[in-house]
């Protein structure tokens, strides 16, 4: 695996598939995750999220092309790729990627799209506090040391894919990832000032309706597109991917009608991410009604996570990712056995349904563990050298105008 | 003459501005702005947890008059502006000393 053979039949039809899915999983960074995030912080922080994402996505993307890609799907080492495309230097105009009918090129872009959401995704832990050097300097170590090797591990022949580890379009690789270092650094940089009892609602309510609206059509280039090609995987992966989140919000929406009275637009569009994340890892298998189960599943699971990060573990993970990603994620991966055998028009898996579980649980316990550890490193490696945390009265005064020199709303 | 200053709900400013021009008030200035009296604000809940939003929205209208229009004026707001709930707000009124078009130059009661 992992070697590009050239003159391999090329298929139209999947590199036009695969090259749309490109477009709309980068559309989920730029502007959906930014939009959705900015609107759950203070006015006084709003653009230093978007500028957060934005750097983000600018960084990785560079880094990919340098030794990121090479790390994550060149050679067929068990734990790391090799150097072979360091710089894509071995990148060819008319090669396939081994195993795809895809340009090679194609492969590598749509892939890219991945490694630069995912430490994204982390931004919702430290906003409102974090230093912008810091975030630079974190997103792109971690997407070499944590991103690029979970990838090769299970999705680039390393030994997770060997053990027959099941995770369609990233519900470890993305979002146990994302979590597990998002409470991590949230923990080290320590609460917000205000936390618990005076830190400030939602500044745009409709902008995380946006934004999570955006990730949601995004969704369907990240777990249709994971099909690699086009046709029935990827159909019914769309198919499960859209369930999954219309029962998730209704799920979530009726939690908060129970419980409060009222069902909120934030709790709603929350549901909707949390249904997504936990179809992901199983979107291609789940089936129609397994989607749906799932995605109502995800809502109780999650609305209890968000609970108790907060409440319990007084974690100040401002904006929930683990509780939304990580939990989904790894909710989605474990009970992936369980779904495929319920549904119909499911897919196949690779073990039996028991012994799969006991597989899925490996690659998220290891994963969680090493991405935590890894995380844990490269944050302190940060604090050492750009230091975390921004001063105190910049943290008052608001990212906005004192990482950035500027203001997101002015009175006129 | 006096400067009379009237805290409201927002969604009674048409109401409040129909009564005073109906009683032949020229003019006044609205400024949008946020407080609590008895109403002591209210909380909101965003992905379960609660959140106190102690200063509500609130409009702030301010009408100059000569001495003699106030009751008629407070009377026409107090009415206009009542829903009967907590949290339709406060009148206060105090004396003005002094009032100038900038225009004109008049000053006094001509001025209002």
């Amino acid at each position: 695996m992992g070697q590009t053979v050239i003159d391999a039949a090329i298929s139209a039809a999947d590199t036009a598939w695969i090259l749309t899915a490109t477009a709309l999983v980068l559309l989920m960074t730029l502007p959906a995750l930014a939009l959705f995030y900015a609107g759950l912080v203070q006015a006084k922080n709003v653009l230093s999220v978007l500028a957060q994402c934005f750097a983000i996505a600018c960084v990785c993307s560079v880094l990919w092309f340098a030794f990121g890609y090479s790390l994550a799907f060149s050679g067929d080492g068990d734990w790391l790729g090799d150097t072979s495309a360091f710089f894509l230097q071995s990148l060819t105009r008319d090669g396939a990627r081994a195993g795809t009918h895809l340009p090679e090129s194609v492969f590598v872009m749509f892939q890219m799209t991945f490694a630069v959401i995912t430490p994204a995704l982390i931004v919702g832990a430290y906003v409102e506090r974090i230093r912008f050097a810091a975030v630079l300097l974190i997103s792109g170590l971690w997407m070499l040391i944590v991103y690029a090797p979970t990838a090769h591990w299970i999705w680039g022949g390393g030994w997770l894919a060997k053990m027959g580890v099941m995770d369609y379009a990233g519900g470890i690789v993305v979002h146990v990832t994302a979590g597990v270092s998002a409470l991590v650094i949230a923990w080290m940089l320590k609460p917000r000032q205000e936390f618990p009892h005076h830190v400030r609602p939602p500044h745009a309510p409709w902008m995380v309706m946006v934004g999570a609206a955006l990730l949601w059509v995004g969704w369907f280039g990240f777990n249709a597109g994971s099909a690699l090609t086009a046709g029935g995987d990827a159909g019914m992966a769309m198919l499960a991917t859209h369930l999954s989140a219309a029962s998730a919000t209704l799920a979530w929406m009726a939690i908060e009608w129970i419980k409060f009275g009222k069902p909120s637009l934030v709790g709603a569009v929350t549901g909707t991410i949390a249904g997504l994340a936990t179809i992901t890892p199983a979107a291609g298998v789940a089936g129609p009604l397994g989607a749906v189960l799932l995605g109502a599943a995800a809502a109780c699971v999650c609305y209890f996570a968000v609970w108790l990060v907060k409440k319990v573990m007084a974690v100040d993970d401002a904006l929930d990712v683990l509780g939304v990603h990580g939990v989904g994620g790894a909710l989605g991966t474990l009970a992936l056995p369980f779904i495929v055998v319920i549904g119909v028009a499911g897919g196949k898996l690779n073990h039996a349904p028991l012994e799969q579980f006991g597989v899925q649980a490996v690659g998220v316990i290891v994963v969680a563990l090493f991405s935590a550890v890894a995380t844990w490193i490269i944050t302190k490696l940060a604090d050492m050298l750009v230091g975390l945390r921004v001063d105190a009265e910049h943290e008052t005064q608001g990212l906005d105008f004192t990482s950035h020199g500027e203001t997101g709303y002015h009175t006129r | 003459m006096k400067l009379v200053t009237a805290i409201i709900q927002p969604h009674r400013l048409d109401t409040v501005r129909e009564a005073l021009t109906a009683i032949g008030v020229a003019g006044m200035t609205v400024t949008e702005v946020r407080g609590y009296g008895r109403q002591k604000g209210h909380t909101e809940i965003y992905r379960g947890a609660e959140y106190t939003i102690a200063f509500t929205p609130k409009l702030k209208v301010e009408v100059a008059l000569g001495n003699d229009r106030v009751d008629e004026v407070i009377g026409a707001i107090t009415q206009a502006a009542r829903t009967g709930r907590i949290g339709d707000g406060k009148i206060f009124v105090v004396d003005l000393e002094a009032a100038l078009r900038v225009r004109t130059g008049e000053t006094g009661d001509e001025a209002l």
